[in-house]
């Protein structure tokens, strides 16, 4: 803080309200556990301490209701698409989803033959970053995060859209 | 007891609904009607020289329009004995009704449930027969030979499986 050390008076900083709110927003990520396969070990071991999801400030939560990100991990059925899409509504805006791995994203290996599973999860919700591996490595899906984070970042609340 | 014991002493107490035994085949099965089933599975179960206390698995089985068969296989093993036999019980592929034996082994309750749901084979005195994997709104019966897949499942589309080219 040398730089700024003692040229605030009375602890006053100017500058932009949507910068704030990005600046949160993007460094405390809370993502919402949705683990369906296999993609969900690998979000274990993100989270675990050799990867260390929390040093961006993602922390678990078992709500819909706490989260801002929703971290879709696995195959997703025909059955379960619909699930994802309800807890999808219930989570507060701003939200945000990631598609994890080729399952997620495409249906994977179930391309062809799997009657059952939904052909990617952007049929049902919007998804912002897709990670792709099957299933992805702990650096990628931290990738997929930080290009999320740049994401949040861009964003602007208040300020005028540029047409 | 070997298989043909085991057959022989079946064929003894239920003489009209056996109809079938086959000691060649890799796995080696006797074939029941299937009226007579419910009355076999509780003979089997509680005669205290067969004692088939465990059914380790139900499989269906479509033979396809041309033979216009439907099967189900029952594998049993009896853990006092250490006996095996397989049970197959057959009939139309249209409106194949079974009698259930749920109440006779607890594990033939979610393997009926399952065998319902992919083949449409209905386990007549289930307590509960709903499908166990698939929605319950789901058409069609996925292991069928003739099976269509939907067009749309609650407004997502469901792909069409495209069948492969076969080169000659």
């Amino acid at each position: 803080m040398g730089l700024l050390e003692h040229k605030f008076n009375d602890n006053i900083i100017v500058g932009q309200v949507d910068n704030l709110l990005n600046w949160a927003r993007s460094n405390s990520p809370w993502y919402f556990q949705f683990g369906l396969a296999c993609c969900a070990i690998e979000m274990m071991s993100t989270a675990a301490a050799r990867y260390d999801f929390d040093r961006f400030g993602a922390m678990p939560r078992s709500s819909p209701r706490q989260a801002d990100v929703m971290i879709v991990a696995g195959t997703v059925t025909m059955k379960m698409g619909l699930r994802v899409r309800r807890l999808w509504e219930q989570m507060a805006d701003p939200k945000y989803v990631i598609s994890m791995g080729s399952c997620a994203t495409s249906g994977g290996p179930y391309w062809q033959h799997g009657y059952h599973v939904l052909k990617g999860v952007d049929l049902v919700v919007p998804v912002d970053v897709y990670v792709p591996g099957c299933p992805p490595r702990p650096e990628a899906l931290l990738e997929g995060l930080m290009k999320l984070q740049e994401k949040i970042k861009k964003e602007k609340t208040f300020a005028k859209l540029e047409e | 007891m070997t298989r043909a014991d085991i057959y022989t002493r079946l064929a003894d107490q239920f003489g009209d609904s056996i109809v079938e035994f086959n000691d060649e085949s890799l796995q080696r099965y006797i074939r029941i009607e299937p009226s007579g089933w419910y009355a076999v599975a509780t003979f089997l179960k509680e005669a205290p020289d067969l004692a088939f206390d465990s059914l380790m698995c139900i499989a269906g089985v479509d033979r396809g329009p041309k033979e216009d068969q439907m099967e189900v296989v029952y594998a049993l093993f009896s853990m006092t004995h250490r006996h095996k036999i397989t049970i197959k019980i057959s009939g139309p592929r249209a409106d194949f009704h079974v009698p259930s034996v749920e109440s006779v082994w607890r594990l033939a309750d979610w393997h009926e449930r399952e065998t319902y749901d992919m083949f449409g084979i209905v386990f007549d005195g289930h307590r509960r027969l709903k499908r166990l994997l698939l929605p319950e709104d789901w058409e069609g019966f996925p292991l069928r030979k003739d099976y269509q897949v939907q067009d749309y499942y609650h407004g997502i589309r469901v792909p069409k499986i495209k069948p492969k080219k076969l080169t000659p």
